[in-house]
């Protein structure tokens, strides 16, 4: 029997209207008891989180663990240490793996692999299509019984809007979301950065910001014909999130999310860094009015979820030509950090919002357990110092990867615990 | 039951359940219970279509039903033709309407119409006197099968209104579902669609039907479980995964047929996917009534071709 008591904190629980100074028993796995004073049992420990905020585990709804197939950029223990070092107390792992997450042998695989570790949960993301090759439905339904809980043919659109519409349609008899990677690929033509000013100036060459608006474009209208649930992966544009804003006022079923370096860099830093490809990431860093408007989205309700969009690379991968590194940056142990400085004390949002962004709303967009801390739910939580000033270190990554175009950056506010399963899984120094 | 059946059938064709009133449903289903006795004779034969040529006319692939008509023809002791695509001179290319002129050259008193095109019985009804019978039009319409497919529910629970009636399967690409909603709709029983909603055409619910995306739902209390045949070639996976994933999640299992009502009845317009859509425990079981059906077929067959007779010899409208 395990008791843990964290006495102090500002609890901050969207999904109860909490934000007040209170205490959390966590007992068993479970939220035990919340309220002002707490008397725990004699046995139990106690975490004093003074001056700290105490919020239902974070969720990473969109990470890349690339185990099976890519361990040498990352497994799923070193990304569930990156994780609850990052604050995540769950993440959802995409299907681009080798063997692809297409068939329930491979979720479950992950999922044993994820309780073997023991560290955050981890919740698979299996494929739209066989092979994510764009052509055949995979078998959904066995899938989401062996655990799965979204599909997503993730770093690949689906091109064939037909076989879109079928999985939209399909997935609604397993009741699970599917993520769509919104990419023209003929539209984005190759192209490395974000289409605009600062390419032509440097020369790099182009990705137009339509590639991404015009498959949200069709997958909204494809989501608002079969009421099936669309989740937008990764938006970045102000004419994504417009779109995106006026579907959910027509009533459409969709949720959508936005990675942490998109309201936190612009193509000007793409160009400050010299053609370090640790800057290339698809979608590419947006021009500055791309970045207020994602921030203007985050403020008002129209995303659902801040992810990691965690893309790990070889250092081997990614010190060659920008032209020539794939692309992808690493967001577990940064995304809460960037929250923090950016949104928190950039005074974009406030605390009961980034919660929400962070747990309450995903949770609820994937119907994951968690997002809450009622009493009986999961004893998940994630401890924030809002004041905690340190410097992006990626030597010190417990992730495998390194490609951060956050390496030296000062940030203030970060996780400083992280807590599952009513377990203390990771501390700050 | 609450609906009376017509004296005779108002139209010099059967085309379609759409077309037909509940009396007339009601009176061919009368019908169809008078003439099953003949079956049982030593002699399965009586004169009410002698002298009478039909043509069968099979523009698809068709065994059983192309079987049943035939029966249900020489039992009405009926002159019969058959023509089917493969070894006819639509082979050659020529229209479904020239093709129907010279049939009409020999007189013909009736054309037994199967064609993968939607609305070629309906064409032909309106350019030859004789009175057609669609036996299956694309994903439209198959009449006969809804008809015996009821004929078959009021033999075992003596109604049809009332009656809870899944149909599951791929609704989008079936007629024998369109048909059946439509007559089981007129005649008051309460019909339930499961399929993924990648099988289920759009605005589904306007046709009367209550619609499932998972099977379990759907069976609770049903009275009449009818699976619809998978039809492979029509799918290129991309309406759902696998016939493995389909078994899975939409065959009738023994399992599942549990939550049906308990003298529930299992039917299949066949030809059956045995392992897909449908167990053969169950298939095989004591709920099921698929040969039955294809008994009854017979019948209806016969009662629409002796009830057509009624009206022979009226000219088409606009021949």
């Amino acid at each position: 029997m395990s008791r843990l008591l964290i006495r102090n904190g500002r609890v901050v629980d969207p999904s109860q209207d909490i934000d007040q100074g209170m205490d959390i028993l966590l007992e068993d796995g479970r939220v035990a008891g919340l309220g002002e004073r707490l008397e725990g049992p004699g046995d139990v420990e106690i975490v004093d989180a003074a001056g700290l905020v105490v919020a239902p585990g974070f969720i990473d709804l969109h990470t890349h663990l690339r185990e099976p197939g890519f361990e040498y950029k990352e497994t799923i223990e070193t990304g569930c240490r990156a994780a609850v070092a990052g604050g995540f107390t769950a993440v959802c792992c995409m299907a681009n793996t080798d063997p692809v997450n297409d068939d329930p042998s491979v979720t479950r695989f992950i999922r044993e692999r994820a309780s073997e570790v023991g560290l955050a949960r981890v919740y698979p993301i299996g494929a739209i299509s066989k092979g994510c090759l764009g052509e055949e439905l995979a078998e959904v339904g066995e899938m989401v019984r062996a655990g799965a809980v979204a599909i997503s043919d993730d770093c690949r659109p689906v091109v064939n809007s037909l076989l879109m519409r079928r999985a939209l349609e399909y997935a609604r008899s397993f009741e699970v979301p599917v993520a769509a990677h919104a990419e023209d690929i003929d539209l984005s033509d190759g192209g490395l950065m974000h289409e605009g000013a600062v390419s032509t100036r440097i020369g790099l060459k182009a990705l137009s910001p339509v590639a991404e608006e015009v498959m949200v474009a069709r997958d909204l209208l494809l989501a608002e014909r079969t009421g099936g649930h669309l989740h937008l992966c990764h938006l970045s544009t102000a004419a994504s999130l417009d779109a995106v804003r006026t579907a959910k006022a027509r009533g459409v079923l969709v949720t959508c999310e936005v990675a942490s370096h998109h309201f936190s860099l612009t193509d000007e830093d793409v160009a400050a860094a010299n053609y370090d490809p640790n800057w290339k990431t698809n979608p590419p860093l947006r021009a500055a009015g791309d970045v207020a408007a994602v921030r203007q989205a985050l403020a008002d309700g129209t995303v659902d979820a801040i992810v990691s969009n965690h893309a790990p690379h070889h250092t081997d991968e990614k010190e060659i030509d920008f032209s020539e590194a794939p692309f992808g940056i690493v967001g577990l142990e940064t995304a809460v950090s960037l929250a923090l400085d950016r949104l928190l004390h950039g005074k974009v949002l406030g605390f009961d919002r980034l919660v929400r962004l962070f747990s309450t709303a995903p949770a609820r967009a994937f119907k994951l357990p968690g997002g809450t801390l009622r009493v009986g739910a999961p004893a998940d939580v994630t401890v924030l110092d809002p004041r905690r000033r340190h410097t992006v270190d990626p030597t010190r990554f417990k992730s495998k990867s390194r490609n951060t175009p956050f390496a030296g950056l000062k940030l203030r506010g970060g996780p400083v615990m992280t807590i599952v399963d009513g377990q203390v899984v990771w501390r700050a120094d | 039951m609450s609906i009376e059946a017509a004296a005779a059938l108002s139209s010099k064709d059967v085309i379609g359940i759409a077309s037909l009133e509940p009396m007339e449903i009601e009176l061919i289903l009368n019908t169809a219970e008078e003439l099953l006795e003949v079956a049982r004779r030593p002699i399965k034969k009586v004169p009410a279509l002698r002298g009478a040529t039909v043509v069968n006319l099979f523009m698809e692939p068709s065994t059983r039903t192309r079987f049943s008509f035939e029966v249900a023809e020489k039992r009405l002791s009926a002159d019969t033709l058959n023509f089917s695509a493969s070894t006819s001179s639509v082979s050659k290319g020529e229209t479904l309407v020239d093709t129907a002129r010279n049939l009409m050259a020999m007189a013909p008193d009736y054309i037994v119409i199967r064609h993968p095109n939607v609305g070629a019985p309906h064409r032909l009804a309106s350019v030859v006197p004789a009175s057609i019978i669609n036996a299956g039009d694309g994903i439209n319409e198959h009449p006969s099968q809804a008809l015996l497919d009821a004929f078959t529910m009021r033999q075992h629970f003596g109604r049809l209104e009332g009656l809870k009636v899944v149909i599951a399967g791929d609704i989008r690409h079936s007629r024998v579902a369109r048909s059946n909603v439509f007559l089981l709709e007129k005649m008051g029983a309460e019909v339930r669609f499961a399929a993924p909603a990648s099988l289920l055409p759009v605005g589904v619910e306007e046709l009367g039907a209550a619609t499932f995306l998972r099977l379990e739902p759907a069976l609770e209390g049903a009275d009449v479980v009818m699976m619809l045949r998978i039809q492979r070639e029509r799918q290129k996976n991309v309406n759902f995964p696998s016939l493995r994933e389909y078994y899975d999640f939409f065959a009738l299992t023994p399992e599942r047929l549990e939550l049906a009502a308990p003298n529930a009845v299992v039917m299949h317009p066949g030809p059956m996917n045995r392992g897909v859509e449908i167990d053969s425990l169950v298939a095989d079981g004591p709920r099921s009534v698929i040969l039955e059906q294809v008994t009854n077929g017979v019948a209806i067959r016969m009662a629409i071709l002796y009830l057509l007779a009624g009206g022979r010899g009226e000219q088409a409208a606009d021949s």
